[in-house]
Parts: structure tokens; C-alpha cells; sequence
């Protein structure tokens, strides 16, 4: 236990700046350099999450948020590349960190989940061995203690009978108690950051919202900032602090959910919450975004918003810059829903 | 598990007792062996004596029964030519065989795999490409005049290696082989080569193959995530689940590499069973033909299954199927 009491000591040490973010991402652009051209799968985007916080990524599929969370990670393969920005982890930058430093951090003090509990856990290693060797990557721990560790953190998880499943293979486990595998495996060895990559868009409902509700609980006990990218607003709203509404590779939203939820400024999140169905809106017709997602080659200059945007101009044809016109809410459009939000 | 055991094993007795009639009717068109037999000048009392003698008036029909009676026991009749029991005569040249084979199975295995896992980690390196290039080699020239350029090469020009015979052997828990003793190693070099070049090309292709397809795995990724070493991440994680199509393969392709060694017996006058065959197939020795080619369907029948057993034994999915049976 000593070895765990120490990092945590390390941790309270370095967070002596007092609410000095886990995570600040500063002009991020990852590209991808294929033959017809740079796809700009994120580009130019900005945000920060403090210890603790849960930060909600939303956005449609192919906007770039999945791609931000592998940039963060140093998990972006060719043709793929982070072409600038920077990505500070407790004040240490990512982008420029060495192969090794990464490997050192990835899994340890930075963790993912995975879309897809099928496809994450290897299917021919025991779960044991695959919690076992994520521990063993980053200290030194006999296996006997390495698995009671694996089995604490299965129990933590909510998995009944540990012992069982710590000696099955992953084909012997439902989706959802794979998908908690993967959690507990994040949580192995107590990270600052996890990267949530849609970890319930697979799972039922019922399952879904269990397991929304164990990652918070465990967030705000562990101290853990943590990433949760989705597409669903409806999942962000009850779990996340602060949300990020991404499109086409931008950001073009932030503040707190609440806020967001309630009085999106943007056009984008305005049609994005108008379209998902709620209780004071029944017997209507859901409103719908015209068009479809941009292609990310070739973008046209300006906002990639505009050609489905009710409130575009002229002034649209130039990239809006992010402006934060009302305290705690940034903000990428020329246009946006001030006079809802000053009601 | 057992259900399956019990319905291989009769399925496997089946398929035997099929090719046996096929092997036996066969060979049978094929020729007369009398005629290569007798001394050209002998009257025809010695001939009716020797045909006789040989069981060879009787109708066919009985013949194929008697000679089934006969494997019942182990016996498969007695070389025309030798004089011994076919069985035997196999039997003796069959060390010298399975050690080419295994030679040959060896060299697949460790030269197939990790030149097959790096042309899939890294396909566009010139590299990967060369080794590609070679493996269509491999693939497209005859066995048996990559076995003359090698004797050119190797034993007449460069003097380095022997290009006949079996060397030296010695007996080492039982089992005598040329494996070991340097006289004998220096001799299977050569032919041994020359067998695998077939399935070295074929390992490097199934591994390259399933290596490009499990890279982009999520479980791949996942590995990544957790922050293991790249060497975990391929000796493990990689290579365990390319592995699966990988031994299927080797594992059925043994018993063609002991088939197939009749060539490479033949050019490098490697005293095993393949040159025992076209010996007795070029006189006509009908026995030892039979006893062969039986030995090879029992020997592919073994293996098959084997290969089952251990299929089930690398993935765990195949396992709890079984065990639900």
C-alpha cells in the first residue's frame, strides 16, 4: 500500500498551485494527410480539465472528438499527425514528450475507455492477465499483489464474484460486465485523467445508466478528471460538469452543462438540443439540422457551420474567432443566441 | 469433448478404409509387376509358379480382402523385390523421413513467423517488400530445381555443404537421427532447406496476412492505452491470436511436407520413405506402394485431428464450445 500512498502524495504535491487544471489542450490540430488531401479531423481546439472535473465532448459522428482523445494519448497513427497545439498534462507537454515518456504515462496517470466492450478486451488473455500486465507496465508488483489489486478494482466496479471473473475469458462475460472490466482497468492504477470514448453508446439503457452513475461517483471520490465523449446529449446533461459541443473538427461551444443545456448560444447546439426528444415537447414534430456533416477535405474557408446555419451571413465566409461574451462561456460564431440567453 | 473425440475417430477409420480401397484398386491398373519381376528368359511353369506364388491368380475382389485381413494385423504383404514385410521396410527408412520434416517444419516456423510479423508491421518499408518478393519465389519455382541451384551452389561451387546422404548418426534418448551429430546436421542443411521453401513462403504470407488485420484491432489499441511495451503488445497480444490460423495451417501442412519429401529424397539421395516410394513405384513393388500411401492417409488423418486438439488448445472460444457438447 505504500507504493499507492506515495503517488498520491506525489499528486497532492503537484496540485499545490491549487486548481492548476489536469489537462489543458491549447490550439490543437491533428490532421490527416491522405491522397486526396488533409482531412483537418481536429482543428484548432481548446479546452481544459481541472482534478475531479467531468468535461462532456459532444458532437456527431466524424467531428473529431474521438481523434482528440487518441492526440491527447500520443495514439494517432500515420497518415495521421499533430501538426500543432499544445496538449499540457499537469504542466508537461505531450505533443513534443518522447515515445517512452508517453508509453510511461499512458494507462497510468492517463487512461481510456473504449467505445466498443467486444472489440477492447483481448479475446484469447484471461481478464487477470490483462488487468495484471496493465499494472506490471507501470510498477513493480509481484502478480499476487498485483492481483488482489485487479480484484479490488473489479469489486469497485460493481462486479459480482471477482474471483470468477478475474479467471474468465472475455467471451465468458456479457457486454456490460466487459465494458466494466475496461472501466476498472482505467481505474487500475488510479489515474489523473480518463478519456471516456462513448463507453455506453454499446450497452442498454439500463446498463448505460448504471454505469454512467458508477463513473461519477468514482470521479468525484478518486479526485480523477475524466473526458466523457459522446454523441448523446441526453448522457452528458446528468453527468458531466462542463460541456464542449464540437463540430467539424472545432469547438464551438463551452460552459457549464447546466448553462448549455438550458441556453445554448451557438446555432449548431440550439438545432442539436432541438432535435432530441423531451417531455414538454410531446405530440410535436422534433426539430431536425438541415444537411448533413460537412466532408472535412477541402473545407470551405470560414465557419463550417454555415451552409446548415439559420443565422448565416456575409460574415460567416471568415472563421470566427472564440470569444467568451458571457463569463464561464466560450463561444466560436458571429451570430449567436444572445437575446434567449439574456432572458 | 469426448462426443467429439468419438465422432472423429469414426469419421477418421472411414476415410482410411476408403483410401484403402482406392490406393489398392489403383495400384493394381497401374502395371504388371510380374513382368519386372521374372527373368525374361524363365518358361511358363516358372511364371504361373511365381504368380502363384505372389497370390496374384486370385480375382481381384479377394486379393483387396485378404489384404485388408492382413492390415488388420499389421501386415501389409511382403516386397516383391526385398523380400521383407512392406511394413518393415517403411518403417526403417521412416526416421529418416519425420527428421527431414521436422528439420523442415523447424526452419518454416522460426524463419516464416517473424519475417511474416514484420513485412505486417511494416508494409511499406522496402524491407517487407523484399521479403514479399521472395516468398512469390518460394511459391512459383519448382522444388526440385531450387534443390539442383542449391546443389550448384552450395556443395559443387562453395564446397560448403554435402549434398547426399543421411551422415552421421547417433542415438540419443532412444530415437536414432542424424539431428545430432554435426556430420548429420551439415548434411539435412540442404534438403532440408529445400523442402521448407514451399511453406516458409506460406507461414510468411498467413502471418503477414493476420498481422495486418489484428494491428487495427481495438484490442491492439487497447494494449496500447494500457501503456505496454511494444514487445508485450506483439509477443503477446499480437501474436497469440495470429497464431490460431498459423498452427491450423502448420499443423495440416506437415503431413504434405512428408509427402512432398519424396522429391527432395529423391534429388538429395536422403535415404527416408520418399525415396523407398519411387524406388518400389519404378519396379513396380506393389506392396510397399500400398503400405506407402497408407501410412500417408493414417498419417494426414492423425494430424488433422491433432491440430484440432490443439486449436483448442490456443483459443478458448473453440474450448468452451467442446466442453458445451
Amino acid at each position: 500500500m505504500t507504493a499507492v500512498d506515495d503517488t498520491m502524495e506525489m499528486v497532492e504535491g503537484q496540485r499545490s498551485g491549487e486548481d492548476a487544471p489536469t489537462l489543458v489542450v491549447e490550439n490543437l490540430k491533428t490532421h490527416f494527410f491522405t491522397r486526396v488531401g488533409a482531412v483537418k479531423a481536429v482543428d484548432d481546439v481548446s479546452f481544459t480539465v481541472r482534478a475531479g472535473e467531468i468535461l462532456g465532448l459532444a458532437g456527431e459522428s466524424g467531428s473529431g472528438k474521438s481523434i482528440t482523445g487518441f492526440s491527447i494519448l500520443g495514439l494517432i497513427d500515420p497518415p495521421g499527425r499533430v501538426v500543432s497545439g499544445a496538449i499540457r498534462f499537469k504542466g508537461e507537454d505531450l505533443v513534443t514528450a518522447s515515445p517512452e515518456r508517453l508509453r510511461g504515462l499512458r494507462g497510468n496517470r492517463i487512461a481510456m475507455i473504449f467505445q466498443d466492450p467486444m472489440m477492447t478486451l483481448n479475446p484469447v488473455l484471461r481478464v487477470d492477465t490483462q488487468m495484471i500486465e496493465a499494472i506490471q507496465a507501470h510498477r513493480k508488483m509481484d502478480r499476487k499483489a498485483a492481483r488482489q489489486r485487479a480484484y479490488d478494482a473489479l469489486e469497485m466496479v460493481g462486479i459480482p464474484s471477482p474471483g470468477e471473473r478475474l479467471n474468465a475469458y472475455p467471451h465468458q462475460l456479457s457486454g456490460g460486465m466487459r465494458q466494466r472490466v475496461a472501466i476498472a482497468i482505467a481505474f487500475l492504477n488510479e489515474p489523473d485523467l480518463i478519456i471516456a470514448d462513448e463507453p455506453t453508446t454499446a450497452l442498454d439503457v439500463t446498463i448505460q445508466a448504471q454505469i454512467l452513475h458508477e463513473a461519477q461517483a468514482l470521479c468525484k471520490r478518486t479526485g480523477t478528471a475524466m473526458i466523457w465523449i459522446t454523441h448523446d446529449l441526453a448522457v452528458v446533461a446528468g453527468l458531466a460538469d462542463r460541456i464542449a459541443v464540437m463540430y467539424a473538427g472545432r469547438i464551438v461551444e463551452t460552459g457549464e452543462t447546466d448553462d448549455v443545456i438550458d441556453k445554448p448560444l451557438h446555432p449548431y447546439s440550439v438545432g442539436l438540443l432541438g432535435s432530441v426528444p423531451s417531455a414538454n415537447k410531446r405530440g410535436e414534430r422534433l426539430n431536425q439540422i438541415p444537411g448533413m456533416t460537412p466532408s472535412l477535405i477541402g473545407l470551405p474557408p470560414g465557419c463550417a457551420f454555415k451552409a446548415r446555419c439559420p443565422r448565416a451571413s456575409e460574415l460567416c465566409n471568415t472563421t470566427p474567432d472564440v470569444s467568451e461574451l458571457i463569463p464561464g462561456r466560450k463561444i466560436r460564431c458571429h451570430h449567436p443566441h444572445l437575446e434567449e440567453a439574456a432572458q | 469433448m469426448s462426443e467429439f473425440m468419438i465422432r472423429r475417430f469414426f469419421q477418421s477409420a472411414i476415410v482410411i478404409l476408403a483410401m484403402s480401397a482406392i490406393v489398392f484398386f489403383g495400384v493394381n491398373v497401374v502395371g504388371d509387376p510380374v513382368d519386372m519381376l521374372i527373368n525374361p528368359e524363365a518358361d511358363q511353369a516358372d511364371i504361373e509358379a511365381t504368380i502363384r506364388a505372389l497370390g496374384l491368380d486370385r480375382p481381384i475382389g479377394e486379393q483387396y480382402l485378404f489384404f485388408l485381413k492382413g492390415i488388420w494385423v499389421g501386415d501389409f504383404g511382403k516386397s516383391f523385390i526385398f523380400g521383407q514385410p512392406a511394413l518393415q521396410l517403411i518403417l526403417q527408412r521412416m526416421p529418416a523421413t519425420m527428421e527431414l520434416a521436422f528439420a523442415a517444419l523447424f526452419l518454416s516456423i522460426v524463419i516464416g513467423i517473424p519475417l511474416g510479423l514484420f513485412a505486417g508491421l511494416r508494409p511499406e518499408s522496402r524491407a517487407s517488400k523484399g521479403i514479399m518478393a521472395g516468398s512469390i519465389m518460394g511459391f512459383s519455382l519448382p522444388t526440385f530445381w531450387v534443390g539442383l541451384m542449391m546443389i550448384i551452389i552450395f556443395a559443387v561451387e562453395l564446397g560448403w555443404l554435402p549434398s547426399t546422404g543421411r551422415g552421421d548418426t547417433a542415438t540419443f534418448l532412444g530415437i536414432t537421427s542424424s539431428l545430432f551429430t554435426l556430420d548429420g546436421l551439415s548434411h539435412i542443411c540442404l534438403p532440408a532447406f529445400n523442402l521448407a521453401l514451399l511453406k516458409i513462403s506460406l507461414v510468411i504470407r498467413l502471418t503477414r496476412a493476420g498481422t495486418r488485420e489484428a494491428v487495427h484491432q481495438d484490442y491492439i489499441k487497447f494494449a496500447r492505452a494500457k501503456g505496454l511495451s511494444d514487445r508485450r503488445i506483439i509477443g503477446v497480444h499480437l501474436l497469440k491470436n495470429i497464431l490460431i490460423p498459423v498452427v491450423t495451417v502448420i499443423g495440416l501442412e506437415f503431413g504434405s511436407l512428408i509427402a512432398f519429401s519424396v522429391v527432395t529424397e529423391t534429388i538429395f539421395a536422403w535415404p527416408g520413405m520418399g525415396k523407398l516410394l519411387i524406388e518400389s513405384i519404378l519396379v513396380l513393388d506393389r506392396p510397399v506402394i500400398v503400405a506407402y500411401l497408407m501410412i500417408i492417409v493414417a498419417l494426414f488423418v492423425f494430424i488433422n485431428l491433432a491440430v484440432d486438439i490443439v486449436y483448442s488448445l490456443l483459443d478458448p472460444r473453440v474450448r468452451l464450445r467442446d466442453q458445451g457438447a
